[in-house]
């Protein structure tokens, strides 16, 4: 079902962990990163893979935010509203965003190139205000450098 | 005052084996392993009153002390590197810059209670650290720091690198135990505790990132000179993430009993704009909310802060000026512990959810007198009742902040009859 680098990792993960089922988080993480999201039949494949039930995989699939049951834009800004980012003015930031893309928390533009996602605190307090792009870092964002961000995203 | 657990963060390269090996790295290990049983390993972080860092506070050699040295059943450790309390950054700090330190303070861990294989379960959001962590143990391996007869005196251990998947709820040790083994994360009831009873029903000691990465230094150079360092009853110097209005945020080695006012302002340059302070989170979002007043004699330590009703935590220490709203930043915090309640215990669920639409209704300008009672009502009823401490973090970030800054909340009732008046 994937690419056969990702299933020589599966099956390296499979065999690293005293008992298979503990696997399962970094196998979900391949899984999405090859598909974009975890759709069933996707779900389905990965119980097979790892003797487990579809059930079991979908009930760990809902409990972690970090992974996606429906596509996503190719670009996930997740932007940090807790409070130390919130004291360093990340509403500005919020708003900012919004305006630029014409969405809001929990949306994709229509081309499908951004989501915009609010996330709890990313341990960036010192820096903040925070965003992730995916899985890169943008810290000390003010409504310049976050136009410079997106801008050059390939 | 000399760093230490930070010292090797100005050092360039020092997340390389040859830079730290320079700079006295896995000269701890190697003492350990050729010089010391397990037992004294264990005697002397018991002696260095070391305290968990992660935010519960519990004594890191009794800890240990609590594994069973009989159990026929492997025995694991757990590096608890899944930082999500809001306003600590401190264990991003350590991985980034000093990641053999933490490897070095894990195989220690490893040694002293018997664990052949380690895990560091980090969060999912970290994954450039995971992925950098996983290079350091390839390095630590070649060097033959990690992996089987390490150093050539027989003992073997392995490190898995283990991510979450973003869930504030697997910083707490049980139910990270069962993220880690493949489940939701839900916490588990105790007793029985992890030491007895923990990852796959064994053994398992779960320790926070800068918990270990401060063993190498108490193995080194004495359990009694950390303890020197610190106060009675808490030993050593602690890594405080410093953040909101201040000029200079950042991560700063003091040590414990440390005045939060000189961190404040000498470390962190007082309040941004020339402003005057108004409130301070001392331990990050679960512990309760001081005054300016209250802060002013704070110290950094764990009675101290309990006396004032609020706790040490993961020594996060979020600073508000004058302008803030607490009802704004405790909205945040309280959506937060909504967003993150594992929905098992229900006094946690319904209670947080419920009180963020109290929150959302004040914010909107139709709270009522009765909304400020019942927030604290909610707050005092959540508190103790459920199995894990988040119930109780979602409280105390409440309530405190309601029965402190009741001017702030009343400023949304009045805009109430403003708005009725209108």
């Amino acid at each position: 079902m994937f690419s056969q680098q990702a299933e020589r990792e599966i099956d390296r993960l499979l065999a690293r962990y005293p008992r298979k089922r503990s696997a399962i988080i970094p196998v979900l993480f391949i899984a999405q990163k090859e598909r974009g999201y975890l759709s069933d039949d996707v779900l389905e494949y990965v119980a097979k893979r790892m003797g487990l039930t579809y059930l079991d995989v979908v009930t760990v699939v809902s409990f972690y935010t970090m992974f996606y049951r429906r596509p996503i834009g190719k670009y996930n800004i997740q932007l940090c509203n807790n409070v130390s980012c919130m004291l360093c003015g990340s509403e500005k930031i919020q708003e900012h965003i919004e305006r630029k893309l014409g969405i809001t928390f929990g949306q994709t533009t229509p081309d499908g190139r951004f989501t915009l996602t609010e996330v709890q605190c990313l341990g960036s307090c010192g820096t903040a205000p925070v965003m992730q792009v995916n899985f890169d870092y943008y810290e000390n964002l003010t409504p310049e450098n976050v136009d410079q961000i997106l801008d050059s995203l390939p | 005052m000399e760093r230490i657990i930070s010292a090797r963060f100005d050092i360039p390269n020092a997340d390389q084996l040859d830079v730290y090996l320079e700079h006295g790295g896995y000269r701890a290990l190697k003492k350990v392993l050729t010089e010391m049983t397990p037992e004294q390993v264990i005697e002397e972080v018991k002696k260095s009153a070391l305290r968990g860092c992660g935010g519960a506070g519990f004594p890191t050699g009794m800890k240990w002390g609590f594994v069973p040295k009989d159990s026929p059943k492997p025995k694991y450790l757990v590096c608890n590197a899944d930082e999500s309390e809001p306003g600590t950054f401190k264990d991003r700090q350590i991985m980034e810059k000093d990641p053999h330190g933490l490897i070095e303070g894990i195989l220690i861990g490893a040694y002293a209670i018997g664990a052949h294989l380690a895990f560091i379960y980090i969060r999912g959001e970290y994954w450039y650290l995971k992925e950098k962590l996983e290079r350091v143990i390839d390095e630590a391996r070649q060097g033959g720091y990690v992996g089987r007869n390490i150093l050539g005196t027989g003992f073997d251990c392995d490190i898995i690198v283990h991510p979450g998947a973003g869930a504030y709820i697997c910083g707490e040790e049980t139910a990270l135990l069962e993220s880690l083994e493949g489940k939701r994360g839900y916490p588990r009831l105790k007793p029985p505790f992890p030491a007895s009873v923990g990852l796959y029903g064994c053994p398992t000691v779960i320790n926070n990132v800068e918990t270990l990465a401060w063993v190498p230094h108490i193995i080194l150079r004495g359990g009694e000179w950390f303890h020197r360092l610190g106060t009675e009853k808490s030993g050593g110097h602690r890594l405080y993430s410093l953040s909101g209005h201040v000029v200079r945020p950042g991560v700063y080695e003091r040590p414990l009993g440390y005045p939060l006012k000189r961190l404040i302002y000498e470390d962190g340059g007082g309040i941004r704009d020339g402003k005057r302070l108004k409130a301070v989170v001392p331990g990050g979002a679960s512990s309760p909310i001081l005054t300016a007043e209250e802060a002013e004699s704070a110290t950094l330590d764990y009675e101290p802060l309990a006396a004032l009703g609020t706790m040490m935590g993961s020594g996060a220490v979020i600073v508000m000026d004058e302008d803030t709203d607490i009802v704004r930043t405790t909205y945040s915090f309280i959506k937060f512990f909504a967003h993150e309640s594992c929905g098992w215990c229900v006094p946690c669920r319904e209670g947080t959810r419920w009180m963020v639409k109290i929150f959302e209704r004040l914010l909107r300008g139709g709270g009522t007198e009765r909304d400020l009672e019942m927030l604290v009502t909610l707050s005092d009823n959540m508190f103790g009742r459920t199995h894990c401490p988040l119930g109780d973090a979602a409280a105390w970030a409440v309530g405190p902040a309601v029965k402190k800054f009741r001017a702030d909340f009343e400023r949304y009732l009045t805009r109430r009859g403003a708005v009725a008046a209108d």
